[in-house]
């Protein structure tokens, strides 16, 4: 058994007490970077890399470090999710939609016990998947082109709004200001400043940070301000912390399957841990149906996403292994990581280094179990939270928030862009408008455009070429489904649901 | 309570993290975040110049992202335009750039070039089962119909990676070069992935994005487009030595702020020249790929005004400029 020999030798490097002290660490700043709204994974990888040469880590201990700071940010993305409203990063922003309710009904504990829970699972599965089959999986990727990735991009978009509010034309509305704001920055094609109105800070386009910050935290500011600190919606009862066994067991296939879903979306370079978290969401919403509550605070509502956005996060690694193609912005940057520490991932990595793909594989088995048990008693603390008085933990998410985006360009800049965006939010949500399509617009709405445009320098102009091969025309027939099956099915829902309060 | 202070403490601690800063004498401007190859300049060359003795204080390194290196440009140029202490990573990406004013108005004249003393030389590589064998096969095969073969590059349209395929073709005679395909995708590796899957039929990019790929067999070099063979590379032979002279490399060197003087330039360069010939510096090329490509000085900055001018032209061909 060669696999087993190789665990053998990844867990011999990652045993030592220095990579365990250093994977535990990780699992806690990435945790807390995770739950800060301001900063994401990526950001907090990148934060670390000074780190690591300043330490002078070697490869594997670099990389299990970044790694365990990795899974812990996607784990604790969710915190703040459910507790707040405001997702942690962009792959939580799923959670908030079912996370949220839960933790309104005074169930927050059960809420973060389930996704932890989730998270587990959805990780773990995946970190097998990476194990057994990675160089395998690796073939997907030549897969896909610009024409499947963009009949993938259609997809996501074409259920957004079925699955966010009850209301479609609102939701669609609310894509295409992400869309919009997505088409600010260096034009894909042609590498031209667009929208930019000649401000170099414009250039790489809004960082959907600064958006999830400005449309969640600062516009649930400006709603507090204005009932005068009555709106209250944090001041919540807070029951005995248990693990909600039962629950956790009627989830059990809801999490297995978005454990597959989400890994695969991480597979696929042009997919991605948040297309992962929000597949899985619109796919258990449609298996649950109308009796299954979703955006009413279901567990299942929480698991899905948990387990697709973690899974997809172990999924990602698999394509920057083997073929140093970064499937999410994280394993982009851990991928330059792993270049300046000389060591090239690519097709040849696995029989190269094995002591370092074992080794992180290895250690990322560890951090997982760290995780979860880092996570779960930790519950009582995090719940803890909602005791502080809405007065004072708003500014302070606020500033904390700010501080973060702060840090990312070092420019007021983007301060100010989060204003706006919290301006932007609070009207829309004034109008009932979701602001979950706006980010899901400004997030894949680059991807989505970039795909189209390269199909249609490969093709000339020809637009048959998306429909070209068996994958997109697959594709594209469940974007029309998922389109068009809300409308006819409309009439046989009972109780309609709204997403935001 | 608890959880928020630790939270903040947390908050602080990382973020001290990121802005570590030492009292020093000089400081290297990364502009894009760690990981990249600018930040790799500054590290390796700051940390040289300290162990060789060329500077008293170890080189402090600021990472300044934004806008493909502009915002570091203009606040060079704005800011900080006579100081003699600051060296910035560069690379052919902030020639290129500056070539198609894509630095909102910036023009290389603003900043002095120091030198460049080591290069990431450039290919052009096809899938192990492509038709095409050598660089005549391909040019020959774009002359028959311009749309046959698509190229697929880590950088944007009229980025580096696009035109060296066009110099190759300018080279050849083939002049509607506005005719070839290229898609620009988010780096070499995925830019190799869309080639091996057949949606592109040759791939534009640093030899050090290709070295796994070649060694598992999914891709062959047609070319590399260096004055000599690469070492260790023996086998792939040279655009020039195929008839096309082209000579692309991504060189990593540095420039300083326009302002300062003739002096501090030329001590910059002499410093620059040093780290050039150490052994540390040696291995850390071999350690990433780059080859030994060495200008400084002025021969450098003559060197730099070429190359914008020859990347303008290309580019006014292409319509990425007016």
């Amino acid at each position: 058994m060669d696999i087993l020999a190789n665990l053998q030798l990844g867990f011999s490097i990652a045993f030592s007490p220095w990579t365990l002290m250093l994977a535990v660490v990780g699992c806690f700043i990435g945790t807390i970077v995770g739950a800060l709204p301001g900063l994401g994974p990526s950001n907090g990888v990148a934060i670390m890399i000074p780190l690591t040469f300043s330490m002078g880590l070697d490869a594997t201990a670099s990389l299990v470090l970044l790694t365990a700071i990795y899974y812990g940010a996607m784990y604790g993305g969710r915190i703040s999710s459910i507790l707040l409203n405001i997702p942690g990063d962009e792959p939580a922003l799923m959670t908030t939609l079912d996370g949220y309710p839960m933790a309104k009904a005074g169930r927050a504990g059960d809420a973060l016990v389930i996704s932890g829970v989730a998270s587990f699972v959805g990780a773990f599965l995946a970190t097998i998947g990476l194990m057994l089959l990675a160089p395998l999986l690796s073939r997907i990727a030549y897969q896909f082109g610009p024409a499947e990735y963009f009949a993938l991009y259609v997809l996501a978009f074409s259920t957004l709004g079925g699955i966010s509010s009850n209301n479609q034309a609102k939701a669609a509305i609310a894509s295409c200001f992400g869309l919009m704001i997505a088409m600010i920055g260096l034009d894909p094609n042609s590498g031209m400043p667009r929208l930019t109105g000649g401000n170099l800070h414009l250039m790489d386009g809004v960082d959907f940070l600064v958006a999830i910050v400005g449309l969640f935290a600062v516009s649930e500011v400006f709603f507090f301000i204005e009932s005068h600190g009555k709106s209250g919606a944090l001041g919540i009862t807070l029951g005995k912390v248990t693990i909600p066994w039962a629950e956790i067991w009627t989830t059990r296939w809801t999490m297995l399957r978005s454990s597959f879903l989400g890994f695969i979306a991480g597979v696929l370079p042009g997919a991605g841990a948040s297309l992962g978290s929000f597949m899985t969401y619109m796919m258990e919403k449609g298996i649950a149906g109308e009796k299954g509550g979703f955006g009413t605070g279901v567990a299942k509502g929480v698991a899905a996403p948990e387990a697709g956005n973690n899974a997809a996060a172990g999924g990602a690694l698999v394509p920057m292994l083997t073929l140093g193609v970064p499937g999410s912005g994280t394993t982009a940057v851990l991928l330059a990581v792993l270049m300046t520490l000389n060591i090239t991932p690519g097709p040849t990595l696995f029989s190269d280094r094995p002591d370092v793909v074992w080794g992180l594989i290895a250690s990322l088995l560890i951090a997982n179990f760290v995780l979860l048990a880092m996570n779960v008693p930790m519950v009582k603390v995090f719940v803890r939270i909602l005791q502080v008085p809405p007065a004072l933990l708003m500014p302070a998410v606020t500033m904390i928030s700010f501080v973060g985006i702060y840090s990312l360009t070092g420019s007021y800049f983007d301060l100010i862009l989060v204003v706006a965006f919290g301006v932007l939010g609070y009207v829309l949500r004034k109008m009932d408008v979701p602001t979950v399509p706006v980010i899901m617009g400004i997030l894949l709405g680059n991807q989505m455009e970039k795909q189209l445009r390269d199909a249609m320098v490969l093709s000339e102009g020809d637009w048959t070429y998306l429909f070209s091969s068996g994958i997109s025309v697959g594709l594209i027939i469940a974007a029309v489904l998922g389109f068009l099956a809300p409308m006819f099915l409309r009439r046989y829902m009972t109780k309609p649901q709204a997403i935001s309060d | 309570m608890k959880a928020r202070f630790l939270k903040a403490l947390a908050t602080s601690a990382v973020l001290g993290l990121g802005a570590t800063t030492a009292a020093t004498s000089a400081e290297c401007i990364a502009p894009a975040n760690p990981g990249g190859g600018w930040d790799f300049t500054c590290r390796q060359i700051g940390k040289i110049l300290f162990d060789i003795g060329q500077v008293d204080a170890p080189v402090q390194v600021t990472n300044m992202a934004g806008a493909g290196g502009g915002l570091a440009f203009s606040t060079v140029v704005n800011e900080r335009n006579d100081d003699a202490e600051l060296i910035v990573a560069a690379s052919s990406a902030t020639t290129t750039r500056l070539a198609q004013n894509a630095y909102g108005g910036a023009t290389a004249d603003q900043v002095r070039f120091v030198g460049a003393i080591g290069a990431d030389p450039g290919v052009i590589v096809v899938a192990a089962d492509s038709p095409l064998q050598n660089l005549g096969d391909m040019v020959e095969a774009i002359k028959a119909d311009p749309g046959s073969v698509a190229f697929a590059g880590g950088s944007a349209v009229g980025g580096f990676d696009h035109m060296k395929p066009l110099q190759v073709l300018l080279a050849a005679g083939f002049t509607d070069i506005t005719k070839v395909k290229y898609i620009g995708v988010d780096g070499g590796a995925d830019a190799i992935t869309q080639t091996v899957g057949g949606f592109t039929q040759a791939m534009t990019g640093d030899m050090s994005e290709i070295v796994g790929f070649l060694k598992s067999g999914e891709v062959r070099a047609l070319a590399v487009l260096t004055e000599e063979r690469v070492p260790g590379f023996e086998d792939i032979p040279t655009a020039r030595e195929q008839g096309f002279d082209v000579v692309a490399v991504n060189w990593r060197g540095l420039y300083v702020p326009g302002g300062i003087s003739d002096d501090a330039f030329n001590a910059w360069a002499a410093k620059l020249q040093a780290v050039a010939d150490s052994d540390e510096w040696k291995q850390a090329m071999a350690d990433n790929g780059l080859a030994p490509f060495t200008k400084v000085g002025g021969d450098f900055q003559n060197w730099i005004d070429g190359v914008i001018a020859q990347t303008q032209d290309l580019s006014r061909q292409l319509g990425v400029i007016q």
